[in-house]
């Protein structure tokens, strides 16, 4: 029963037409909780007591970082799905995910990097969250060079699939690697503002947003792949009859 | 043949391969010289700013080293069959391709380690800072070795895969550089250096553990 469900789910044609009637399901609720989100974050809560209106870039920062590691958490258990049932499905999941998941990182630091300014002095700081994002954002551009890297796509599939794997083990070495390190490191440490316990009218906007980027990223994700699977499947009789003509033939 | 002898057949084979080509197994070596000699020249000849950086600066060439000696780890057995007859045999892929990275230790990761004191007395390093040099290079350069060969098998069926290798395999490499880095500049300073050491030699435990693995299902993707 299960199972059947879940093969049912890995088939190309079905997955496209159940992905179509859900995306927008994620998308709309995304963009109306964005909305909502932002007017709360950026207008109704209080400017902090000691970080003004400048902690308002948490709204941004906070749900990128999240992102990016949960959307390669979502890269690699896909591709782990892939490699061990040999469902060509799940890396094009992987696959589809990975662009968003680098824009997320990036997004991530550069927000990070624009609060710093203000708040360390500095743009960069080797912080070890900021290190580890960064190595992230490295591992994601690995990734997609390697997929692009070769022409054979069952090819590309297996052996970005198994890097996406070795980076979920390394990932937290590499993130405890950087905290022990800076922990050895003898320089002066910058003086972190302590985490003064957040207020309500603080908080509901960033809970709000976090939940409304983890629907777009559903949402977008649920396209991206459907692009992915038509490509993937340019050849087969089920998008022939979809579109209609038949680009493939001539 | 049992698979001990097995595995030293294939180590044996491979040293006695790398030696009849010794151009290609001394470019690394020579890698690791030229650029450790760059530093001074570029920066300056000045006994504190090269003792400070002399740690970084001697970790980061054997990085560069290790890089340069992987890319025709697998690439030359997976084009001319031997790979494949490897695979046919009846041992385990996977102790083949240790056997493999502990040669290319044995080639490449082990020079460093004698090379390493040489060019840290260039770098006015104290005996405690080369000692501790050679100790973090000895743990930390196998375990180099097998986050490379996994790179290398990952990228053995393209073509130009010189910075994707990097692109790969440096961000996996960075807790050892760090430690590795972070050791030898706490002991030229007189002080404990167990605690990186110690992390050091987790890391080797644990990519020794899992990496020939992963590298073998990295070169079943490349063969086919």
């Amino acid at each position: 029963m299960m199972w059947n469900w879940f093969h049912k789910l890995a088939s190309p044609p079905h997955f496209y037409r159940l992905a179509g009637i859900f995306a927008p399901w994620l998308l709309w609720p995304a963009l109306i909780m964005l909305v909502i989100g932002m007017y709360g974050g950026l207008v109704l809560a209080p400017p902090d007591y000691q970080q003004g209106d400048g902690f308002r870039i948490i709204y941004v920062h906070v749900p990128s970082a999240y992102l990016s590691t949960m959307i390669y958490s979502v890269m690699a258990i896909t591709s782990g799905i892939g490699l061990i049932w040999r469902i060509k499905l799940a890396f094009a999941v992987a696959a589809s995910a990975a662009p968003i998941g680098a824009s997320f990182t990036a997004l991530a630091l550069v927000s990070g990097m624009l609060w710093g300014k203000p708040m360390w002095g500095t743009y960069w700081e080797w912080d070890p969250r900021l290190t580890s994002e960064l190595v992230l954002l490295f591992i994601y551009f690995g990734y997609m060079s390697l997929r692009a890297s070769f022409e054979d796509l069952s090819k590309a599939d297996r052996a970005s699939g198994l890097l996406a794997v070795i980076g979920v083990v390394n990932l937290p070495i590499i993130h405890y690697s950087v905290v022990w390190w800076s922990s050895l490191h003898q320089g002066p440490s910058i003086g972190k503002l302590g985490a003064p316990s957040i207020s309500g009218d603080m908080l509901w906007p960033l809970l709000l947003l976090i939940a409304a980027s983890t629907l777009f990223f559903g949402a977008m994700l649920l396209y991206r792949v459907r692009a992915e699977v038509l490509d993937r499947e340019h050849n087969a009789r089920w998008v022939e009859n979809l579109l209609g003509d038949t680009p493939g033939e001539e | 043949m049992n698979p001990g002898r097995f595995f030293f057949a294939i180590v044996l084979r491979e040293l006695q391969v790398a030696f009849k080509r010794w151009g290609d197994l001394a470019s690394p070596l020579m890698f690791f010289v030229i650029v450790s000699s760059l530093f001074p020249l570029a920066l300056s000849p000045k006994h504190e700013v090269l003792r400070n950086l002399g740690p970084a600066v001697l970790w980061i060439a054997a990085l560069l080293a290790t890089l340069l000696s992987l890319n025709a780890l697998f690439r030359t057995d997976i084009e001319d069959g031997t790979m494949e007859q490897l695979v046919l045999s009846p041992y385990p892929l996977t102790l083949a391709i240790f056997a493999k990275t502990v040669a290319h230790w044995l080639l490449n990761g082990l020079p460093l380690v004698v090379l390493a004191p040489a060019l840290a007395v260039t770098y006015y390093l104290p005996a405690e800072g080369v000692r501790a040099l050679c100790l973090t290079l000895l743990i930390g350069t196998p375990t180099l070795s097998l986050l490379g060969a996994v790179g290398a098998a990952l990228t053995a069926g393209v073509r130009q895969s010189g910075g994707l290798l990097a692109l790969l395999v440096l961000p996996l490499m960075l807790p050892v550089l760090m430690f590795g880095a972070r050791a030898t500049d706490l002991a030229g300073s007189g002080e404990q250096i167990a605690g990186p050491v110690y992390l050091l030699a987790a890391l080797l435990l644990l990519a020794l553990s899992l990496l020939p693995f992963a590298t073998a299902a990295a070169v079943r993707i490349s063969l086919d």
